[in-house]
């Protein structure tokens, strides 16, 4: 029989330290939907989309009434629309985002991700509608989530694009201005976006992946930290050891499910994520894990460090834990969704120069981040092009998702409830970036793109 | 297929007694007990068979949750495999 012990330490993650299944994400492939007439394209797409993912959030509470281990969320990626969208004889994209969210109410999920176009190279004229009707699509559905991916280590990176999003990203908060610019957070721009990532709101369903596919996201910063503080004191080398052995164990867990829901669903297996992802509630966030590492408070001097060896350490012990790893597979910092982190913004320790330093060592990038409803749009493409820059030289994902909220400033507080927490408005330089984004361009693939 | 029942709470005359009669009502046979008083509260791990089980591991879970409510204790039910997962290589 089992060892008591362990099983009560199971229990005991589940009940005091929030560990759960973040999400189960199933990827569906739209590219048969493409149809010249725009009408009938939507109505595939929303019998395709309801047909397989019919029994999904039924699985999904299935496993976890059996199982007991919460499943937070039961989510839909699909196919980037733009490809989908492309074939269809219109200039109106807004029609394929409505379908979605009609199709994701039906299917009962939190979210639907893939309203998406990939133009880090260059943008066709699909591309560039889909992106333009960014802030409409946003406004008039709950549900969708839209990502562009502007930059890449192969590609380099298109700051036509970059330039773009930043005017996107400030129609969509405006569009949005009653809910405090909340469409913003469903809008993500990515360099090195990955085809199988789980996590909103940047999921989409590649090109190169199959017809349908179950991708799990797990999470535990609450387990993490519960067992570091078993270690107070003790050298990195016991810190990294424990956290493997606590990402490993969280891991198997979501192999578990990932494997159960895809014989369920008879869907195919994709991956496992290994992210370390927070919530707002206390217990669960990751900057507390910075500080039980014994820094005062998240953001100050050493926290990259703690932050790169808690990234590694969750990979190496989840890694082993299951068949197929995939993702974005590390600990994510967004600021609203992370008690800590929200704490450490507001005490004025954690900034965003801080947390650009920190995306250089972690999953994903500058995340869930309030500026001033008045930061020009120059300036947030500034800060994409800074983040796609650190992607597309270290050859891993990043990604921004910025809140602009209309007429806030430094000081106030958005609220966006739920999982998305409340996000504390942080300074941006004043200082111009005006001339540089309206350049555009390419800036070239580094040297170590090279590699054929 | 096997799973585990816990019961923690407060110690008090009929746990056991109570957990063992809805068990076996719902023909769930019970393949191992073992019970300690852990920091003061009572803890007992059951392993069951809920192969011929009259209702599915769901439904038992709804049943047990009910029970502990009545009994101000916690009663779950979890099948085996989430442990195994957990803690064996």
């Amino acid at each position: 029989m089992l060892n008591q012990k362990d099983i009560l330490s199971t229990i005991e993650m589940i009940d005091q330290q929030h560990l759960d299944i973040r999400t189960i994400t199933m990827g569906i492939s739209l590219l048969s939907c493409c149809d010249p007439d725009p009408k009938r394209a939507c109505d595939k797409i929303y019998e395709k989309i309801t047909r397989y993912a019919e029994k999904l959030v039924k699985t999904g509470e299935d496993i976890e009434r059996e199982f007991g281990i919460p499943i937070v969320n039961k989510r839909i990626s699909v196919t980037p629309m733009a490809l989908v969208a492309g074939a269809s004889e219109t200039e109106d994209y807004v029609p394929f985002a409505l379908a979605l969210d009609r199709a994701a109410h039906t299917c009962g999920v939190n979210f639907i991700g893939g309203y998406s176009a990939l133009v880090q190279k260059g943008m066709t004229k699909a591309d560039e509608r889909l992106i333009r009707s960014i802030p409409e699509a946003l406004a008039r559905t709950e549900l969708v989530c839209s990502s562009v991916n502007v930059g890449s280590t192969k590609a380099g990176i298109n700051m036509d694009a970059v330039a773009l999003m930043g005017r996107i990203i400030k129609d969509t908060a405006k569009a949005t201005e009653a809910d405090d610019g909340l469409g913003c957070a469903k809008l993500v721009v990515f360099c090195n976006a990955v085809e199988d990532n789980p996590f909103m709101a940047g999921a989409f369903h590649g090109v190169g992946e199959a017809e349908k596919v179950i991708n799990v996201g797990v999470s535990g910063p609450g387990v993490v930290h519960h067992a570091l503080q078993a270690v107070k004191g003790q050298p990195f080398d016991v810190v990294a050891e424990t956290v493997k052995k606590t990402a490993f164990r969280v891991t198997r867990m979501g192999q578990l499910v990932a494997q159960e829901a895809s014989r369920r669903l008879d869907t195919p297996f994709g991956i496992v994520d290994l992210s370390l992802a927070p919530t707002p509630a206390i217990g669960d966030s990751v900057a507390r894990i910075l500080e039980e590492m014994g820094l005062e408070t998240c953001g100050t001097h050493g926290t990259t460090a703690a932050l790169a060896l808690l990234n590694d350490a969750v990979k190496k012990g989840g890694v082993m834990a299951s068949s197929s790893v995939g993702g974005l597979s590390g600990a994510f910092i967004p600021v609203s969704e992370d008690e800590g982190m929200i704490a450490a913004a507001r005490q004025g320790t954690l900034c965003l120069d801080k947390l650009e330093a920190m995306t250089c060592v972690c999953s994903v990038g500058l995340d869930m981040i309030a500026v001033p409803g008045d930061t020009p749009a120059e300036t947030i493409s500034a800060i994409i092009a800074d983040e796609a820059a650190i992607g597309m030289v270290n050859c891993k994902t990043t990604a921004v998702r910025l809140l602009p909220a209309p007429g806030k400033t430094v000081g106030d507080t958005i609220e966006m409830g739920g999982l998305l927490g409340s996000a504390p408005v942080m300074p941006v330089h004043p200082e111009s970036s005006a001339d540089f984004i309206a350049r555009g361009g390419r800036i070239p693939a580094p040297m170590h793109s090279l590699k054929n | 297929m096997n799973a585990i029942v816990t019961v923690v709470g407060k110690d008090k005359v009929g746990i056991i007694a109570a957990v063992c009669a809805l068990l076996a009502e719902n023909n769930v046979n019970i393949l191992d007990i073992s019970q300690t008083i852990l920091q003061g509260s009572f803890t007992m791990v059951m392993a069951v068979d809920v192969e011929k089980a009259r209702v599915p591991v769901g439904d038992l879970r709804t049943l047990l949750e009910e029970l502990g409510k009545k009994m101000e204790i916690s009663i779950r039910i979890q099948r085996e495999e989430i442990f195994d997962a957990m803690h064996r290589i």
